[in-house]
């Protein structure tokens, strides 16, 4: 690990406990000043994984390098590491001041330094005036606040996030997690590993966002990439809401064939060679499906009867079927369109994904 | 139907107004405060019987009237039962008894609860392999009747020269208060979330630092418990201290006991009353004191635990 743009990596990493595997030979690369989010649904490993890397479990196989060392059997507090958890784990009984120090006091810092840490945390969390409280009689979003300067008096290049603004409601997690972005920026080199099950926070944060499943990283790569060009039917309808549209069918002559409907693929991407009568899911998102008058543009267009409307504000959501399958078309907010009326709607394969129907792998 | 035709109907829009309606007394009021009247007079009546009876000279209770209140006040009784009674061949009152029993219990309830507190904070929070064997094990010796363990303890506290000193008998009341104890601050440790633990941890502290700073002071009400358990427990033991013990050793229960049996010459029924209630004033202190906490503690190991 002598490449100093990777500030966190894991070799290999194995955890099973008895019979259950949580992570499967995981090697992951998390570059210097990062924003990775590990994201997947309860029990997929991520929380597991990030305790690996903070040192709080130990992995039965594979190592795992911070900077330039490897950490693999060095305590918590060596790793150079901070962590902000979800139950927030303040002490109960010490002043906000006593929680923000107590690392530093364990760590027998000189006291001048630990005032002048704890004064800089405060003014960036702007905590100043909470220091002399005791964490019962702050808010949630305080409370999130302090155990996040506790991570940053630490003053160290890697921060771990297990699930922190879960415990909030909805509105004070949307400006926490404002001032987490800020928060990374400001710090500049700062590497910061985040695990969610929101993906809307996944979306938002990340640099880049590790989509994990059964204790193995499905897709790594950006916000983009994962919502664009999702690698597995898992993490196609893992990201989106509501989910993607999946239908069943063949690929023949360069067509998507279900039922009596064929959608030309001359504008689709394949990984590799296009393959040929080959059973698929062709997935398309409901923002990407045409409706109205675009629709007769698309390379294919069919009368669709609407089921249910979900109106949403700015958008409106119309249920279809498609094929047989439930089918939702996302619309513009002002479109005039009941349940039980037909609607024109055009799909175009450029947009789409296409997986193996037996690998679930994108083709 | 309008509103008119309701007298009592609140106007729409309004606040509710006019006087509290009156509690009315139910039956199954009545019921409950008779019943808690009745069991407070149940437990009452012999404390009051002894308490009169202590104040009363010998003539007084002769006359066998003992739910009267005594005539003459005295407190001679009192007097003889702490520096006078006589205890089996010394005559020196309980004064000796009490002191016997301060000097076991203080060395085996700060011995107990301080292991106890450390060995459940270790089951909570550091488990190693074979753990939770261990700890099955030490629940067994909880569930095991003392007697069984009492020829095997004398014979091992004979063995290391210390069957018969009150050393002996402090470490017995020691190990006998561990199963239940650690018991019970295991499932006050484990009740803690886990990522303050994992917290401190990422702050370096190690083993004896998160119990120190973290874990000790967040475990008071339970430490409360288990104090209040052991006290009692130990002040009220009378089995321990007659067979671990000689007599110059002997703790306040054991003389107490020597005192009220004693069959010659006149049973003075006053001089036994207030010792009775000398002895039981240890523990009944306690639980005055800190009954608010008990409570609490019980309350905080049943919910969470």
């Amino acid at each position: 690990m002598t490449d100093q743009t990777i500030s966190v990596s894991t070799r290999n990493l194995s955890l099973g406990y008895g019979a259950v595997t949580v992570l499967r030979d995981l090697s992951i690369d998390i570059g210097k000043g990062e924003f990775l989010v590990l994201l997947g649904s309860s029990g997929c490993g991520k929380s597991t994984l990030l305790n690996c890397i903070a040192g709080l479990a130990e992995p039965t196989e594979g190592q795992v390098f911070i900077g330039d060392r490897n950490v693999t059997w060095l305590e918590p507090a060596e790793r150079g590491i901070g962590m902000v958890f979800q139950s927030y784990a303040l002490y109960p009984q010490m002043t906000v001041r006593g929680n923000l120090e107590f690392g530093l006091k364990n760590a027998r810092t000189p006291r001048d330094e630990i005032d002048r840490r704890v004064a800089r945390a405060a003014e960036i969390l702007q905590i100043g005036p909470l220091l002399d409280r005791k964490p019962a009689q702050l808010s949630g979003g305080q409370r999130q606040r302090v155990a996040i300067g506790r991570a940053l008096v630490r003053d160290v290049d890697v921060f771990l996030f297990d699930e922190p603004l879960s415990n909030l409601d909805a509105k004070l997690r949307s400006s926490l997690r404002v001032e987490l972005k800020r928060l990374h920026q400001q710090l500049g080199s700062t590497t910061m590993i985040y695990v969610t099950h929101d993906q809307v926070e996944a979306m938002t944060l990340a640099d880049r966002i590790a989509i994990m499943k059964d204790g193995r990283i499905q897709q790594l790569g950006t916000p983009d990439e994962v919502y664009g060009r999702p690698s597995t039917l898992y993490v196609a309808q893992f990201i989106g809401s509501p989910s993607m549209n999946i239908l069943k069918g063949l690929v023949a002559d360069g067509a998507f064939i279900t039922g009596d409907l064929k959608v030309p693929l001359d504008g689709y991407r394949f990984v590799a060679a296009a393959p040929s009568q080959r059973e698929v899911r062709f997935g398309i998102r409901p923002e990407h499906v045409a409706i109205g008058r675009e629709a007769d543009a698309a390379p294919l267009s069919l009368q669709a009867h609407v089921e249910l409307v979900e109106p949403l504000g700015s958008d409106k959501l119309i249920w279809t079927r498609v094929a047989g399958e439930a089918f939702c078309v996302r619309a513009d907010g002002r479109l005039p369109v009941a349940a039980g009326e037909t609607v024109r709607i055009g799909i175009d394969a450029s947009a789409a994904s296409l997986f193996d129907a037996e690998t679930e792998a994108r083709v | 139907m309008h509103a008119a035709d309701m007298p009592n109907a609140r106007p729409l829009g309004t606040d509710p107004w006019g006087p509290k309606p009156a509690q009315r007394l139910s039956g199954t009021r009545i019921m409950v405060y008779a019943s808690l009247f009745v069991i407070a007079v149940y437990y009452l009546i012999p404390l009051w019987v002894m308490v009169a009876t202590s104040l009363k000279g010998m003539p007084e209770i002769r006359l066998g009237a003992i739910f009267a209140p005594p005539v003459e006040v005295t407190f001679e009784p009192w007097v003889k039962a702490w520096s006078q009674a006589c205890t089996g061949l010394t005559c020196e009152g309980l004064a000796t008894g009490f002191w016997n029993s301060v000097i076991i219990l203080i060395p085996s309830v700060v011995a107990s609860v301080a292991i106890a507190s450390l060995s459940g904070y270790v089951f909570a929070q550091w488990r190693f392999k074979g753990s939770e064997t261990f700890f099955m094990l030490l629940m067994v010796g909880a569930f095991i009747p003392h007697q069984v363990m009492i020829y095997p303890m004398v014979m091992l506290l004979a063995q290391v020269g210390l069957y018969g000193s009150l050393w002996g008998l402090i470490i017995v009341h020691t190990l006998f208060g561990l199963p239940l104890n650690t018991l019970l601050f295991r499932n006050y440790f484990a009740s803690l979330p886990e990522e303050i633990f994992k917290a401190a941890r990422v702050d370096g502290a190690g083993f004896w630092r998160i119990f120190f700073k973290i874990m000790l002071p967040l475990s008071l009400p339970i430490a409360v418990v288990s104090m209040i358990l052991q006290v009692t427990g130990i002040w009220n033991d009378f089995l321990f201290g007659v067979i671990f013990t000689t007599p110059s050793n002997y703790p306040m229960t054991v003389q107490l006991n020597n005192i009220v049996n004693t069959v010659q010459g006149v049973k003075e029924y006053n001089v036994n009353m207030a010792a009775t209630i000398l002895t039981g004033l240890v523990p009944l202190t306690v639980y005055l004191v800190s009954g608010r906490l008990f409570v609490r503690g019980i309350a905080a190991g049943a919910v969470k635990g």
